[in-house]
């Protein structure tokens, strides 16, 4: 599993990270892996404000569809429109080509509080380990 | 607690994703992820454990008008050696099982559906009454491996003193293979040319890596269940629960070829033809999305904020590369062109009805 050193993380699989004054948000590599091939990726509008835990999107594997829950709380400045004829840049390049949405959070100082990527990894293996 | 099969500790070794299928651990796919198994099948070739299936043996001098009750299909007129598709019916005309009967010279070797083995085995001897025929269930010493796609006629060559290049489309002949005595099938459930081999149980990792040695030059793959649904989909061929099923009969599911009202009473044939002289209820229709939206099996189809039908099978289709599905929906709305609406997530979207099957089949015939 991959990690972005440079992001937070959510329980929810969620990576994000500040850009300026911007944070970028999209799922992460063992959120991907555990989806398998990634077929579509459903995203809001921009401009849409959405609160810190809300689902923001959906994205479907060939397996099944699953919810995007907004990693802290902000508006949508911008979605990754690539993404609608290359759905499966989610699984090639996660944190990068990959993304889902940019966002102006309402407080960045909240991003801070979500894990960092060495306690993610922690708590992904913890996740192994209840198997 | 599910079963495993022979090659379980193959589909670890592999980093199979095990999954529960019909009471059995089974490989949903393998790291390559079931898109990519999807297109080595259509390409190249694929090799898929599908132990899970059952099989049945029909015997002695009835066993011949016994199976004409009992199927759908006309198979009087079947050669030693040929194999043809037929479903089994209730009364009511709902289906039972679809199944692959096989003629071979001494017996008729019936393969059926994993969930429904113990089902049919009772079906079928239920209604031998007075015909001598005996009806026995191998399902347990009897493995089965399906090769499948355009190079499964080469690899397979390498391990077999049959002469493949003979054996044509729905064609079978016992032979043997990495030499264990091995009934081959030139049959298939993905629209690819290709085997289906049954051998005794014992056998099953000799064959399978007898077979992924010999076809690893030709570019052979394991493949899991999530590529065998999108494979089998593609062409069109019904799954049991989806597109068929003990509610469903066959008429509407457009499987009136696999019905043969010329042959004589079997069972469920008068509500059959009740069916077919009224038209059936609803059409088994292919969907393409217009707006962009993931069709899966259960969600429901409507018209004008009414609900007017269900999706059986609905997929991102790999080869047509579009976003597919199979779906029930009233005769009026069956027409190409019709558009309906497929709700997902609550919400109505624009899909429109294409012709089916979504993908020819390749078979040599």
């Amino acid at each position: 599993m991959k990690v972005d050193k440079a992001s937070r993380y959510t329980r929810t699989h969620e990576w994000v990270r500040l850009e300026g004054e911007e944070a970028v948000s999209g799922i992460t590599d063992y959120a991907q892996e555990q989806l398998s091939d990634i077929v579509y990726v459903e995203l809001p509008a921009v401009g849409e404000h959405f609160g810190k835990g809300e689902v923001y999107g959906v994205v479907e594997s060939v397996k099944a569809a699953s919810d995007n829950y907004m990693p802290v709380a902000g508006t949508i400045t911008a979605v990754n429109e690539g993404l609608a004829d290359e759905p499966q840049l989610v699984n090639t390049d996660p944190y990068g080509a990959g993304w889902m949405i940019r966002f102006k959070p309402d407080d960045p100082a909240e991003i801070d509080q979500l894990m960092d990527a060495a306690s993610y990894e922690e708590f992904v293996s913890s996740l192994e380990g209840a198997h | 607690m599910a079963r495993k099969t022979e090659l379980y500790a193959r589909h670890i070794a592999l980093n199979g994703r095990m999954i529960d299928f019909a009471g059995w651990l089974l490989p949903v796919q393998y790291p390559t992820g079931p898109i990519e198994e999807h297109h080595t099948v259509r390409r190249a070739a694929g090799l898929f454990d599908i132990d899970h299936m059952g099989q049945l043996v029909v015997r002695g001098p009835d066993a011949l008008p016994f199976l004409q009750r009992v199927l759908t299909t006309d198979i009087s007129r079947m050669a030693t050696g040929e194999a043809r598709y037929s479903l089994v019916c209730y009364e009511d005309g709902g289906v039972v099982d679809d199944v692959f009967v096989y003629r071979l010279p001494d017996r008729y070797f019936i393969a059926i559906n994993a969930a429904n083995v113990d089902k049919d085995t009772s079906w079928f001897r239920y209604h031998i009454g007075r015909f001598q025929a005996t009806v026995e269930n191998v399902s347990e010493e009897t493995y089965m491996l399906a090769l499948q796609g355009p190079q499964a006629e080469a690899i397979l060559q390498k391990l077999t003193p049959a002469q493949l290049d003979k054996l044509t489309y729905h064609r079978a002949t016992e032979s043997k293979v990495a030499g264990v005595p091995t009934l081959i099938g030139r049959t298939g459930y993905t629209g690819e040319d290709g085997f289906e081999l049954f051998f005794p149980r014992e056998k099953a990792t000799l064959l399978w890596d007898g077979i992924m040695e010999a076809g690893a030059p030709l570019g052979l793959k394991p493949i899991g269940l999530a590529a065998r649904d999108s494979l089998r989909f593609e062409p069109k061929l019904p799954l049991y629960g989806q597109e068929i099923s003990a509610t469903i009969n066959p008429l509407e599911a457009g499987l009136g070829w696999a019905v043969s009202f010329e042959k004589g009473d079997f069972i469920g044939r008068s509500a059959l033809l009740k069916v077919k002289l009224e038209g059936p209820a609803r059409k088994l229709v292919g969907l393409e999305m217009v707006e962009r939206g993931v069709p899966r099996h259960g969600y429901a189809i409507a018209l004008d904020g009414r609900t007017i039908g269900e999706v059986t099978t609905g997929m991102y289709a790999p080869t047509a590369d579009k976003y597919l599905a199979l779906a029930f929906v009233p005769p009026a709305q069956a027409a190409i062109g019709t558009e309906v609406q497929v709700v997902i997530r609550g919400e109505g979207r624009r899909a429109r009805v294409v012709k089916t099957p979504f993908y020819t089949p390749a078979y040599r015939r």
